[in-house]
């Protein structure tokens, strides 16, 4: 474990090195002020616990605290956020974390190792009705104590190496006890939490808005009066807020051509930020649906896209860059780039490869093959990597409609098998592989694997290396299950992104990080008027 | 005489039969919501990636209604409709007319200021190049009322706010707010898109007011007027213009009806929350009832401008009578 926080420190750190040189952040922070920031989705509900998309974060997480939080400085480094210190029992099979005192809710009723316990409850064990995105992630969690109300105790069933960043997820928003209990499906519509902003309004298809949290527990934060957070249904219409000084922010993600535009426009008015991003595009084969359940046709369309040469094209007009396997490329446990192209899909030689996919087209007695693309109607990257596969899979006489949905549909689509071939999205807040690898266990354990295929085999290689603690063991198990994956081809990774985030010089105290899940509670966020 | 009385007879027979037509559009929307493919528990219950069960399912979708049969949902939607309740909106689960209510505001403003916008440029223009028919001032219109027409609204938006953006670094403010609580701020943002539409809009009607005066003048009682004596101006303005006007209004009605909920790219080029983005949400979640509340809404406005041109239509030829 040590080993790879060490690696994925220094991965991440090289990649941040630009951001920080800067040295713009070591400047006293300045109170006072409103952010405006840009948000590129709205979110369907307000359930942190519920939801999979970064939309409820960045609309929720300035509202909300958790036990834990990453420091982003040092990824995956991790520190308290209401937790003010812990313990961790020499055979990892307990966690005792001490509160801080004085924290409330917004309403002014104390925070307690109670609602810290109902919280977790809800998350690893929901109620009827409820749906809890990483109910399975809790699963190793025995029990859950409370001895007194700033004191809280996990134990464990199996030691889980990854456990602390578990408890750092920004997902894992601390609600009232009360209320949940109550209603369990509360959050889904209110919003009442202890985080450094109270929650002013939201106004459907406009934008959301919070004040100061002046009882917040970390003296003087946050920073701002308060921040606005306008809704954008269009990357133009949002760029040009950015430029023109009405948005500070977008803390997503830009293309590189967006990038080039502000950066000439705005000089050195703008900040950008890269980094890797611990988020991929997959390309997913409805199993359940002919021809998709036969591995040729799965591999033949697999075969067909040059990823290598798509990369350099599509890093020019999309957040898409890095040829990838199913971690994170650049990452501790990633696959070695050489490996990676004796795989199917990965290979160099694209007429060799497009060849040997007609011959299993025509093998598979589907030569002239039609079908429909489910994608997302989000543009960035889900239209380039759209139009990209149309234009691949048309190269080996394959014709493709490509239906682009709004986010809900979308996914209701891929969940309900109602898809042909869909670009789908891993969407991680760290680089844990178990994360990763979570999406390719079979459908019936792991909703969130659309491709319907069940396969023991690789569901027992990916429980094995989770619980792993010699990190070239783990390599050693993680390597077999990518090339039962790949070559089974019924959902394979497209391509990884590239995240750059612009924001305006005058915004302050911002953390970059691999992930856009992160850091967004605003609280030491200051504007330098 | 008379005349007065006939036009109330006829105004109130018009809004009866207004009650028809709306219940036509009711059945009808209602019936083909249900036969399209779109679940909204599916999109609701899957759509941020969760997995529920059947059970979960089962009880949304009793939650909705959407478990009765189909004549329940059916005489549901009529009594509502009877007593102005159109529902709730199945996603955000608040009263349709409170969803509608947020961005009809804004819409009808966006609307109204275009139409203005419109009719001060297109009625001299129209007239001019048609008095002025084959001289260089008549190739300028129609220079500009053509680029009018062939310039999408949401592209010159874009070139609006680019424009905007580049000479004065300045930008509409991005939040809406109406025009009584702060007209400059109101103005400011919703002036542009505004204009952007009435371009337009101004050009379509410019043109039919050319052909229509055109037409006009080469009619024998303005031969007449003109063999009498009567000053030019007079002739164009009082028996050109006003006879000309009839097919300019119903236009004007047609276009004015149609930006209400019509103008889904630029409400998104200038991020402006209303009716356009709400209708094309609403269709993606497959939200049946504010769909159903949306099309009502629709319908209704056309009924109503074509009652409001129908109306005009008397006001500009005192020949039409209405009985």
């Amino acid at each position: 474990m040590t080993m790879m926080r060490n690696l994925i420190g220094l991965a991440a750190g090289v990649a941040l090195a630009g951001a920080m040189a800067s040295g713009a952040e070591a400047q006293a922070p300045k109170k006072g002020g409103t952010l405006n920031f840009a948000l590129s989705a709205e979110t369907p509900h307000y359930d942190c616990h519920g939801s999979d998309t970064y939309a409820t974060l960045h609309f929720a997480s300035p509202f909300y605290s958790t036990l834990l939080q990453f420091d982003l400085p040092k990824y995956p480094a991790v520190k308290g956020d209401l937790a003010e210190s812990w313990t961790i029992a020499p055979d990892q099979k307990s966690y005792t974390f001490k509160l801080h005192k004085n924290v409330t809710f917004h309403d002014g009723k104390p925070l307690t190792s109670a609602d810290v316990k109902a919280t977790y409850e809800r998350l690893r064990n929901p109620a009827a009705g409820v749906v809890s995105t990483r109910k399975a992630t809790f699963q190793d969690i025995d029990t859950i104590e409370t001895p007194d109300p700033a004191t809280i105790v996990f134990k464990m069933k199996a030691v889980n190496p990854a456990m602390m960043e578990h408890f750092a997820s920004p997902w894992n928003c601390v609600y009232p006890g009360d209320k949940i209990t109550a209603d369990p499906q509360w959050p889904k519509t209110n919003i009442l939490g202890s985080g450094p902003f109270k929650f002013q309004e939201h106004v459907k298809g406009s934008h959301v808005s919070g004040v100061r949290n002046d009882n917040y527990f970390r003296q003087g934060q946050p920073y701002l009066d308060g921040f606005k957070g306008t809704f954008f249904s269009q990357s133009a219409a949002m760029l040009n807020a950015l430029q023109g000084g009405q948005v500070l922010a977008e803390f997503r993600t830009i293309s590189s051509a967006d990038r080039d535009r502000l950066v000439q426009a705005m000089g050195d008015k703008i900040r950008i930020e890269e980094s890797s991003w611990t988020l991929n595009l997959l390309v997913v084969f409805n199993t359940k649906k002919k021809p998709f359940d036969d591995v040729r046709v799965r591999k033949a369309l697999n075969m067909a896209i040059d990823r290598w040469g798509g990369s350099q094209g599509l890093a020019r007009t999309s957040a898409l860059r890095h040829v990838g396997g199913l971690v994170r490329p650049g990452s501790p446990y990633a696959i070695d780039p050489k490996e990676l192209e004796t795989f199917p899909g990965f290979q160099r030689d694209m007429a060799k490869a497009r060849a040997e996919a007609k011959k299993l087209l025509a093998e598979a007695g589907v030569p002239n093959l039609t079908f429909v693309l489910h994608n997302r109607s989000i543009a960035q990257p889900y239209t380039p990597a759209g139009v990209f596969l149309v234009d691949q899979w048309r190269q080996i006489g394959v014709n493709v409609e490509h239906k682009q949905l709004e986010t809900s549909p979308y996914l209701a689509g891929m969940s309900s098998g109602q898809f042909d071939v869909a670009i789908d999205f891993s969407n991680l807040f760290m680089d844990e592989p178990s994360l990763g690898l979570a999406k390719y266990v079979s459908t019936s354990k792991a909703p969130e694997n659309r491709s319907f295929l069940e396969s023991p085999e690789i569901d027992g290689l990916i429980a094995k290396q989770a619980n792993m603690g010699d990190p070239k063991e783990r390599i050693k198990v993680i390597r077999q299950a990518e090339k039962l994956i790949l070559e089974s081809s019924h959902q394979v990774p497209l391509l990884w992104w590239h995240r750059i985030v612009a924001t305006n010089k005058s915004l302050m105290g911002w953390e970059m990080s691999p992930s856009h899940n992160l850091g967004q509670d605003l609280a030491r966020v200051w504007i330098n008027q | 005489m008379g005349q007065r009385p006939d036009m109330l007879s006829y105004l109130v027979n018009r809004l009866l039969l207004t009650i028809p037509t709306l219940l036509g559009v009711a059945v009808l929307i209602f019936f083909m919501l249900r036969v399209v493919p779109g679940d909204i528990v599916e999109v609701k219950l899957r759509g941020d990636g969760g997995n529920p069960t059947q059970e979960m399912v089962e009880a949304e979708r009793k939650r909705l209604g959407l478990d009765r049969p189909m004549h329940r949902q059916f005489a549901d939607w009529m009594i509502g409709l009877a007593t102005f309740d159109l529902g709730k909106s199945m996603w955000t689960e608040q009263p349709a007319t409170e969803e509608i209510a947020l961005r009809l505001e804004l819409s009808l403003q966006v609307a109204l200021m275009a139409t203005v916008i419109a009719i001060l440029l297109s009625i001299p223009l129209g007239t001019l190049s048609a008095l002025l028919q084959g001289t260089w001032i008549d190739y300028a219109i129609r220079i500009f009322t053509i680029a009018g027409l062939a310039m999408p609204s949401f592209w010159l938006g874009m070139l609006t706010i680019v424009s905007l953006l580049y000479f004065f670094n300045w930008l509409p403010p991005l939040t809406y707010v109406p025009i009584y609580q702060d007209p400059w701020t109101n103005m400011a943002q919703l002036f542009w898109p505004a204009l952007a539409v009435g371009y337009r809009y101004s050009a379509v009607v410019a043109r039919m007011m050319r052909s229509s005066i055109i037409e006009v003048l080469n009619e024998d009682y303005i031969r007449t007027a003109r063999a009498k004596g009567v000053y030019e101006r007079l002739v164009v303005m009082r028996h050109a213009m006003r006879n000309a006007m009839l097919p300019v209004i119903t236009v004007i009605g047609l276009e004015f009806a149609f930006l209400i909920g019509g103008l889904v790219v630029t409400e998104q080029v200038f991020n402006l929350n209303g009716i356009g983005r709400l209708f094309v949400q609403a269709v993606s979640r497959s939200d049946f009832t504010l769909i159903q509340a949306l099309v009502m809404l629709s319908a209704l406005v056309f009924i109503l401008s074509n009652l409001v041109v129908d109306m005009l239509y008397a006001v500009f030829d005192p020949r039409i009578r209405y009985r």
